[in-house]
């Protein structure tokens, strides 16, 4: 098992026709992502790298049972793009595409609120790197060979720190179960602490590690969940120690602008909540080691045999879907 | 992006939101004869910068004569205005405001910002106005009124009702408060903005609501389709070098150091200055070129760089993705042949096409320091800058 995606997940690329999306559609291929169809308006009929294009989401989803989207979508129809695949019924959604206006970002989290938490549709990013289960299926434009399938479980703002803990971790011969880009906006589809609790209810994975940085609330929020519900060991990095406040630092969001928000104030509310910070971010690995190491999971959890591709997990009995609904359910 | 008190002014006078009556000046001259054409017999004299706190920092004079609204638009033209929230150096003054002077009966706050905890648009008001709202939320965080916006029907008219009630204002100005609170808001919400902020909102003497400073910050994401905001911007009220990068689509944050740095992705660029500084070096700048980057782009990024006087040794750290480092390495080698480098260069490549890129390097003959890990880049570079400046 992994959360959110795996071997059988059956994916929509939105924007397929354009250079990037199709760029990253044979990357997805090739690692064994099943993509099925892609959406782009105007272009239905069409045909990319072999895969029917469709008008809508709904034609896509129709005639082809996908239950996942990834959005390639220029930001100005970004937003619209969103609340298509939604409202089309995809359960879970990456959403590439970085500078979507703000105020189009607060118009579809409204519209999300429309669907039943058993029906409403995971929505990660915008302006994120996507989502790996590795040796499975890949959702997103990260490297895949950098991935150890295992089970440790990432969730990051940024996708190129995301990378360095990533290859820091196999680098020490630890895999991941699957890997979150929730993105760097200052309004993004889900955050931490839902992921949090996807890894939490997931068998297959050991641990979580956080990789954050300063601006906005999203990782005090995981840390006071973590506090509260999880089990599992957690780790964090915080970037931008250095930053200074009332600056933007490339991501939309981050930037410090109230109390709680710049690196030190987040690596103290982490670390009371129980969180291993590592101290710099060229040791998240070995911080993972030693924490796996504490909880005696290290063993487990540097086993090859932990990896589904090598070691087929791929019998397991849940869908991600499943999890989705059972932990609705508890939240509700 | 941000924009000068006069520009908001005119932003609100143009969705009926009262403001004093004013003119813009560029020379003390105009600003004495902005006087005449004002009329009236007292005027307030504003240096338009792109920093809160001017009053304290002198940027903001009362003067009751033409003559010396001229004596201080002159000592104030061309000066740096130091503020508590500008960057060191200032910002520099190169038109002012002259505006009439407002008779106070109270000063209030009103503001409208995203909350990020629940991603809403949140409206705070004060009852101490000319207060900053960063130091009231600390010291009086009772003080703040605060409604929540509900984005399917907006701000409505009960919730500016209710503001006004809180605020303390007569039932006579209760009805105009309502309307000035809600065309403010629509404001924000027409032209998407991130940030409004009327500080202070004043009461006057005669009773009627007027906004004597105003603060507007816009949406860089949405200035696509809203072009005569993306007008407004005024390049001298931002930092030479991060104008320089933007212009080249580059994400670009000046700072104090000497290590100029150029990475890859916002976070990992983060982490690769906070490893700089646990090093015991400082960061002369962020600097994001993003994904899929060309040759081209990374010799554009180390024109950025070099564009600061400061920077003594620079440290490129590629973690590819989407990007390739084949290509980084072309770039940094193609910049080695047409900019005449000559400070050290700390290079560390990961990830897509890392041996092609790290053999062009090699091969490449150039005086290239080379790193393997993020510590290890982190430790050269500041050992590098260290011989530097010993030498």
């Amino acid at each position: 098992m992994a959360i959110l995606i795996d071997e059988h997940t059956r994916v929509v690329v939105q924007g397929i026709t354009g250079r990037i999306g199709r760029f990253h559609t044979e990357e997805m291929i090739s690692y064994g992502t099943q993509v099925v169809a892609g959406v782009t308006p105007g272009k239905g009929g069409d045909t990319v790298l072999d895969l029917p294009v469709f008008n809508t989401m709904k034609e896509a989803v129709a005639h082809t049972g996908a239950t996942a989207s990834i959005v390639f979508v220029p930001p100005p129809f970004a937003a619209d793009a969103l609340m298509e695949a939604a409202d089309a019924g995809i359960r879970f959604c990456a959403c590439i595409t970085d500078g979507i206006p703000m105020h189009d970002m607060l118009k579809v989290k409204r519209y999300m609120r429309r669907y039943r938490a058993q029906q409403k549709m995971t929505l990660t990013g915008p302006n994120c790197a996507g989502t790996i289960s590795p040796g499975r299926s890949l959702l997103g434009i990260m490297p895949g060979h950098i991935y150890l399938p295992g089970r440790v479980g990432v969730i990051g703002r940024s996708g190129t720190l995301g990378y360095e803990a990533a290859s820091q971790m196999k680098a020490l011969g630890l895999g991941v179960s699957t890997s979150v880009g929730i993105g760097g906006d200052p309004v993004n589809g889900t955050s931490f602490r839902d992921h949090l609790a996807l890894f939490e209810a997931d068998p297959d994975t050991d641990a979580v590690v956080m990789v954050g940085e300063i601006g906005g609330p999203q990782e005090v929020e995981g840390a006071e969940y973590v506090r509260q519900h999880m089990t599992k060991p957690v780790i964090a990095y915080i970037a931008g120690l250095s930053a200074p406040k009332g600056r933007k630092m490339g991501h939309a969001g981050a930037i410090v602008s109230g109390a709680g928000e710049s690196a030190q104030e987040k690596i103290e509310i982490l670390t009371a909540a129980g969180i291993t910070v590592a101290p710099n971010p060229s040791c998240i690995g070995e911080t993972v080691a030693r924490v796996l190491a504490e909880h005696a999971l290290l063993g487990r959890c540097s086993e090859v045999g932990s990896s589904p591709a090598v070691g087929g997990f791929s019998g397991a009995t849940n869908p991600p879907i499943d999890h989705l609904q059972q932990h609705s359910t508890r939240e509700n | 992006m941000d924009i000068h008190e006069y520009q908001a002014k005119e932003i609100l006078a143009r969705f009926d939101v009262p403001v004093p009556r004013g003119g813009l000046a560029y020379s003390p001259e105009q600003a004495s004869y902005r006087c005449t054409e004002i009329g009236g017999s007292a005027w307030v004299v504003k240096a338009q910068v792109h920093a809160g706190g001017r009053g304290a920092a002198g940027g903001v004079k009362i003067c009751y004569s033409d003559h010396e609204v001229q004596d201080v638009a002159n000592s104030m033209f061309g000066r740096r205005l130091v503020t508590k929230q500008s960057a060191p150096r200032g910002k520099l003054i190169y038109r002012v405001y002259v505006e009439e002077a407002t008779d106070i009966a109270r000063e209030l706050y009103f503001g409208i910002v995203l909350d990020r905890r629940i991603e809403r648009v949140c409206i705070i008001a004060s009852t101490e106005g000319g207060m900053e709202i960063e130091e009231l939320a600390t010291s009086k965080p009772e003080a703040l009124i605060r409604t929540t916006i509900e984005p399917a029907v907006g701000f409505l008219e009960f919730q500016a009702r209710e503001i006004a009630f809180a605020l303390g204002l007569p039932p006579t100005l209760t009805a105009q408060a309502t309307r000035v609170f809600r065309r403010a808001y629509r404001a924000f919400r027409d032209l998407e903005a991130t940030m409004l902020e009327i500080n202070p909102l004043v009461v006057t003497t005669k009773g009627s609501l007027v906004a004597v400073d105003a603060k507007m910050s816009f949406d860089d994401n949405a200035l696509f389709r809203h072009l005569e905001i993306s007008e407004l911007r005024d390049r001298s009220q931002e930092d030479a070098r991060e104008s320089h990068a933007a212009d080249r689509g580059l994400a670009y944050v000046g700072l104090d150091g000497n290590i100029g740095c150029m990475i890859n992705g916002a976070g990992l660029a983060m982490a690769t200055m906070d490893m700089i500084k646990l090093a015991g070096g400082e960061p002369a700048n962020f600097l994001d070129i993003g994904g899929g980057a060309s040759p081209e782009r990374v010799l554009k990024a180390f024109r950025a760089v070099l564009h600061d006087k400061n920077v003594e040794t620079m440290l490129i750290n590629i973690f590819a993705g989407i990007n390739r480092c084949d290509w980084v390495a072309q770039g940094i080698i193609d910049a080695f042949k047409q900019l005449e480098v000559k400070i050290p260069v700390v290079v560390r490549l990961a990830g897509t096409h890392v041996e092609e890129g790290q053999a062009m390097l090699r091969d490449s003959g150039l005086p290239i320091i080379t790193a393997d890990s993020l510590a290890d880049a982190a430790q050269k570079a500041v050992a590098v800058v260290g011989s530097v400046s010993a030498g």
